[in-house]
């Protein structure tokens, strides 16, 4: 299981390192960095080292490394991780070196109840949240001016129950309960603007705020849709197998209750189209970029924060463009031409277009960039996907409902 | 807060033994369970000796407390303690509590109790497993299963993992269980499902509609892994690429999921890239192809370097579609962007060979090419191509002699190419370039220092004076085609990875024995067969029957207890030995005796001596020396053994590979002791699939190097198909010489006379027997006892030995009646053979 952990900044320095076991030297982080200084972004996130095997995964600009002595299962080492990372964002909103710098009291009395030995212990954040206080200012001062700590003074009783995800005696004064279906749109688009693949992955996000012991079904007008699900463990299975609702006791607060994916084998619709030109002539040390962004099927919903993302090939020095809505930017050093248009009103198509210039003889043959798009359609959830209803049971108030639907683009590429 | 606070400081300092314990014994009596798991938990986390002791007891309580939450802690500090002490949790029997826990109710105690034996189970030396897995343990784990954390699903997956099921009804029922797992959203957990799943269809003969549903429903489950974090990607991918081997149909469909997002990490795109191939077909090579021309105009130049392979590979793979990927191939060519071009050359070569005398048309767009190319391989490639297709390429010999002149810069794999294809030139076109020819013979055999190149000179040159129809012949012959089978794994390998989908055994493609420290020869997987009932799966460790002739000549040199006795067998043998040797007839010639015995008595003989094997040398068990990833298809395992006074090496030879292997050598390398082979490997051919026996003699004085660890040896093994190297470790009792036995007073003259700082100590654990016992062993071992003392309850042995190089040690063996833990002193003007022999000790007194 997992002996240590260690969290490493870019620059290479370990500034956190936590061993559950005995104590494993630094040392061995060497062989991380060294894999590090090979390929700076993409480190393998399995390495061996002579004695150790190490699993990384990396998040905000810090890798988080777990050190392992013996055959693990890696998934599970890195969902642990993710976990890890998760925590601390909930707990301080971020996960960055000067955040963990700034909470090191807090992070180390995380890992120590996350991990038992190298087993996972309490990793639900419902009973991480009883055991240690998340910070905030007023209770920092305090507990500087008492020298008392975040560890609360009693006992985690939701350890105990079979409901391990949620605390026993919540109590709210409003009842809500609010569910966002949000749908990204993962998509290959080649030169000619044909799909060459085209996928959705989609959530449910919970945020709920109810008193007691509530028993919730949410049931969908088309459950049919879905090619794959996973569930948060509080649904029941077997109901959904059976009748394809989703009946579950919710843990308290915000949590993900189930991703689902829409695959290549049904059709989805693609709510953006991309024309685009770019001419890098070898003669000359000019070329031409003209690009328009318009709705395709967006089902009258308008198109929010879009944003174009191209990585420029590595002959063009800089670019002249003008846009006739948003704006654009371009990094010379990371060749990266960035628009930012923000919402498209028809009938007006936003187009930006100007001059590129190449270094002189430069070959530009085979180089065609691919472009990154970024998106928001609010109120629509792609795939069709509707809510019909949600029941409660189990308690007597009336609580407040909402769903929200929303579609992103998730890893939409448009090939030029 | 007390516990927080000793909790984290208990590991970086050692100086708190004095901690008031009581409090915590004090705690695990507490009221209020969860201060009765948090006392347990601390206790565990006290990595110190002493405290461990008072742990004993509270742990016992807490594995039978009332309160699962307390139960589940405890078995966590089962594993802990283990960790800390493996001897105090077997003798305290933990581990059948262990056991218990796993029909616990509780399905959180029950996760913890799979999670904390298989950590054992890990940690332990044999690797064996500690629970046999049977249909009620199964159901009660299968029950545990839904109702667990995440993190408990994937132990008893894991646990599940192992165990085969009766018969095809119960596999079907198992697979029932486990399927919904796969919509569960830690990854962890679905890859684990997987694996259980991909092993158990194994069970079920093919054309059921059971492997159809679960085909069917492994494929969204793998697909939406492809949608999560990049770490876990890989993972998935490395594990997919496992998965798309055994059952390529599973994903038939998914081709579209594995086409590569240009920023996505590299790890994940050469993987991506690696399966697309695999998944190509008939049916969606058109995708395919436009798929791999458009990566190869990225900018990552490994990654368009692989994708251009990718299209060789294809064409190789899908034999309809070659000539697109042929005229793609062109096209990118075309480009003139120089690695692409490089490359493409390569794969072209490949493509010739796969199919010959159908694309011959392109050679010409080909040699445009010439001069851009600056990579060896690439080089040589096109030199190939121009040598084979010389008869249609007219200015063949111009572009020859183009390259020679630069002969020698040249890299070595061109310059073997270009002799190769301007002797082939030449017995294409004889008239015209005898002088070309001449020309690279001699740069060959007269200015190049490269030995293979002189060599390969020489032979052609002979070949064409003598006879040049048979060099025709030779150099002419056809070729064997290639296929894509190429970078597949071997079949067998292939079982055994799928057996450990989701561990890092699946990520590196390598068994786990092959990178597994600590584990010599672990436990090794396979896929269970399919109808076979009852069939115990994870096959056996490999336990070695000594056979009878090392028997007969042990029980002939043995001489247990007391002085040596004479030469002829005395009474003072012990009865078992002395009715054997009456048996044999008290055999003068051990060896004739043995010879005579026709084979199926003796494996017999050995069969009913290992039962009661005790007076016997020991002979460390057989350990992988070579797996079979590793050797082509050849595995050996092997051990060392003494027998006569004569050291041996013994191996089982096991051909994986498809060929027979013939032509069996070996070859020791100069070592510390000076052990060399004494005559050659008795080992014929070996037929595809089958095994052979080989016992090495070795002699003792040949030339001497000294290895590092001291008792290191580097062995090589040739055979038809290449030379293997590895290296094992020769255990140093087999060493020992007979005449090993020191006269009292010398013994004790040497022992004064030898410095005190020629003194090691070592402490072995897990000691079992009396001091008498241990003698007994010990004398079977060559290692002889002097003198037997009895101070203050303790018993004092004192022995010696004598190496093969004439090294004599002098031990004082101190045993404690009822403690595992004996004391050995060693002395010798030689103190580097300490560790060594420190290991014989240990080896010989568990065995």
């Amino acid at each position: 299981m997992i002996h240590s952990l260690f969290i490493i900044n870019p620059s290479g320095d370990v500034f956190l390192e936590k061993h559950w076991r005995s104590v494993i030297p630094r040392s061995v982080c060497d062989y991380y960095l060294e894999a590090q200084r090979a390929s700076p972004n993409d480190v393998p996130p399995v390495l061996a080292a002579p004695h150790h095997y190490l699993i990384s995964i990396h998040r905000g600009g810090v890798a988080l490394v777990a050190v392992c002595k013996q055959e693990v299962a890696p998934l599970f080492v890195i969902e642990f991780l993710h976990r890890v990372v998760d925590t601390f964002q909930d707990y301080f909103s971020d996960c960055t070196e000067t955040i963990i710098k700034e909470n090191y009291v807090v992070v180390y009395e995380l890992l120590d109840e996350m991990l038992d030995n190298g087993f996972p212990l309490a990793t639900e954040s419902n009973i991480l949240k009883e055991l240690i206080k998340p910070p905030n200012i007023l209770r920092t001062i305090a507990n500087t001016v008492t020298g008392k700590s975040n560890v609360s003074s009693t006992l985690p009783s939701g350890q105990l129950s079979n409901v391990p995800w949620r605390r026993s005696g919540v109590k709210y004064a409003n009842n809500e309960a609010y569910f966002d279906v949000v749908e990204e749109v993962d998509a290959i688009i080649d030169k000619s603007g044909a799909t060459v693949n085209a996928e959705i992955q989609g959530y449910i996000d919970c945020c709920i705020k109810l008193s007691g012991m509530p028993d919730l079904t949410l049931t969908f007008v088309n459950p049919r849709l879905f090619d794959d699900v996973s569930f948060h463990p509080c649904v029941r299975f077997k109901r959904w197998e059976a009748e394809r609702i989703l009946s579950f006791i919710p843990p308290d607060g915000n949590f993900r209750l189930m991703s689902y994916h829409i695959g290549s084998q049904s059709v989805v619709a693609i709510p953006i189209y991309v024309r685009h030109s770019l001419t890098l002539r070898s003669n000359g040390d000019q070329g031409r970029l003209d690009l328009t962004v318009g709705p395709k099927q967006t089902m009258g919903r308008t198109l929010e924060n879009v944003a174009l993302e191209i990585c420029m090939p590595k002959c063009v020095l800089n670019c002249c463009l003008t846009a006739n809505q948003g704006k654009y930017s371009y990094d010379p050093v990371s060749k990266m031409l960035l628009w930012d248009i923000g919402r498209i009103e028809l009938p007006k198509l936003p187009n930006i277009k100007g001059s590129v210039s190449v270094v002189s003889g430069a070959d530009t043959t085979g180089a065609s960039p691919s472009i990154n798009v970024h998106f928001t359609i609010p109120q629509l959830a792609v795939s069709g996907l509707r809510v019909s209803r949600l029941d409660m049971y189990g308690a007597k108030y009336k609580p407040f409902k909402g769903v929200k639907y929303v579609t992103k683009a998730g890893k939409f590429h448009v090939r030029m | 807060m007390f516990f927080v606070v000793l909790m984290s400081s208990i590991p970086y300092n050692n100086g708190w033994k004095d901690l008031p314990t009581y409090q915590l014994v004090k705690d695990c009596e507490d009221s209020n369970p969860l201060i009765r798991a948090l006392a347990v938990r601390t206790m565990g986390c006290i990595r110190v000796d002493k405290i461990t002791e008072y742990l004993c007891e509270p742990l016992r309580k807490c594995l039978k407390d009332e309160d699962p939450y307390v139960r589940k802690t405890a078995a966590v500090c089962v594993a802990k303690l283990y960790d800390i002490s493996s001897s105090m949790v077997e003798d305290q029997g933990f581990l059948d509590q262990l056991k218990d826990l796993l029909s616990d109710s509780n399905p959180m105690v029950v996760a913890n109790a799979v999670a904390a034996l298989s950590e054992i189970n890990e940690a332990s030396v044999s690797g064996r497993p500690l629970v046999e897995m049977n249909a009620p343990t199964i159901n009660k784990l299968l029950t545990a299963l839904n109702e667990c954390t995440e993190w408990g699903q994937v132990f008893i997956l894991d646990a599940l993992s192992n165990y085969s099921p009766r018969d095809a009804r119960e596999a079907h029922s198992i697979c029932e269980r486990i399927t919904p797992r796969l919509a569960h959203a830690n990854a962890a957990v679905v890859l684990s499902a997987v694996k259980v799943l991909m092993k158990l269809m194994e069970m079920v003969s093919a054309d059921t509609e059971l492997v159809s549903t679960l085909s069917r429903k492994l494929a969204p489950p793998l697909v939406t892994l492809l949608s999560a974090e990049p770490e876990v990607q890989y993972v998935a991918l490395r594990n997919i690429n496992l998965v798309v081997q055994k059952r390529p149909d599973i994903l038939k469909h998914e081709m579209k999921v594995f086409f590569v997002k240009y920023n996505d990490p590299i790890y994940v795109k050469l993987e991506k890239l690696d399966i697309m191939i695999r998944l190509a077909s008939q049916a969606n090579i058109a995708q395919v192809l436009g798929e791999l021309k458009e990566y190869a105009t990225e900018v990552d130049v490994d990654f368009v370097r692989k994708a251009v392979r990718a299209i060789g590979r294809c064409a190789i793979k899908v034999e309809p579609s070659a000539e697109r990927c042929v005229s793609t191939l062109l096209e990118l060519i075309q480009t003139k962007v120089n690695y692409v071009v490089q490359e493409a050359i390569v794969v072209i070569k490949d493509i010739f060979r796969k199919y010959p005398n159908k694309y011959e048309s392109i050679i010409s767009t080909l040699c445009e090419n010439l001069d851009t190319l600056d990579e060896p391989e690439a080089r040589a490639s096109m030199v190939w191509i121009v040598g084979e297709y010389a008869e249609r390429i007219d200015n063949a010999d111009e572009l020859l002699d183009s390259f020679l002149e630069g002969f020698h810069d040249e890299n070595a794999q061109v310059q073997l190419q270009l002799l190769t294809a301007v002797v082939k030139l030449f017995l294409k076109r004889p008239a015209d370039t005898q002088e070309l020819v001449q020309h690279v013979l001699s740069l060959a055999t007269q200015d190049s220092d490269n030995p293979d190149l002189r060599d390969r000179g020489f032979i052609y040159w002979r070949l064409l004076s003598t006879d040049p129809a048979a060099a025709k012949e030779v150099v002419l012959a056809d070729k064997p085609l290639i296929s894509e089978e190429t970078d597949l794994l071997e079949p067998t390998l292939l079982d055994e990875l799928i057996c450990h989908i989701s561990s890092l055994a699946s990520v590196y493609h390598k068994p786990p024995t092959a990178f597994v420290e600590g584990r010599g020869a672990g436990v090794r997987k396979s896929l269970p067969s399919r109808g076979v009932v009852a069939e115990e799966t994870s096959t056996q460790q490999p336990t070695v029957i000594p056979n009878q002739e090392s028997l007969i000549g042990d029980l002939l040199s043995m001489d247990i207890g007391g002085p040596p006795p004479a030469p002829a067998p005395s009474s003072n043998v012990d009865l078992l030995a002395g009715g054997l040797d009456v048996l044999l007839g008290g055999g003068p010639e051990p060896g004739a005796s043995a010879a005579a015995v026709p084979g199926g008595a003796s494996g017999l003989l050995g069969d009913i001596f290992a039962v009661s094997a005790a007076p016997a040398s020991y002979v460390p068990p057989k350990q992988c020396w070579l797996p079979a990833d590793k050797g082509k298809g050849l595995e050996i395992w092997g051990t060392f053994s003494r027998q006569n006074g004569q050291p041996r090496m013994e191996m089982t030879f096991t051909n994986k590979a498809m060929q027979p292997m013939t032509g069996f050598a070996i070859q020791l390398n100069k070592n510390s002791f000076g052990v060399y082979p004494v005559g050659g490997l008795a080992v014929g051919a070996v037929g595809a699939g089958a095994g052979a026996e080989a016992a090495l003699p070795l002699a003792t004085h040949g030339p001497v190097q000294r290895m590092d660890p001291l008792n290191n040896l580097q062995v090589a093994i040739k055979n038809n198909i290449d030379v293997f190297y590895f290296a094992c470790l020769i255990p140093a009792h087999i060493l020992f010489t007979e005449d090993g036995q020191l006269d009292k007073r010398v013994f004790l003259t040497t022992w004064k006379e030898i410095p005190a700082a020629n003194e090691v100590q070592h402490t072995l654990s897990n000691v079992v027997g009396t001091a008498d016992s241990i003698a007994q062993k010990m004398t079977l071992n060559n290692i002889f006892t002097i003198a037997k003392r009895n101070v203050e309850g303790q018993d004092m042995l004192y022995q010696s030995l004598k190496l093969t190089n004439n090294i004599w040690v002098l031990l004082e063996l101190k045993l404690q009646p009822g403690n595992p833990e004996a004391t050995l002193s060693l002395k010798s003007r030689t103190v580097e053979v300490a560790t060594c022999i420190f290991q014989a000790y240990e080896a010989i007194i568990k065995s």
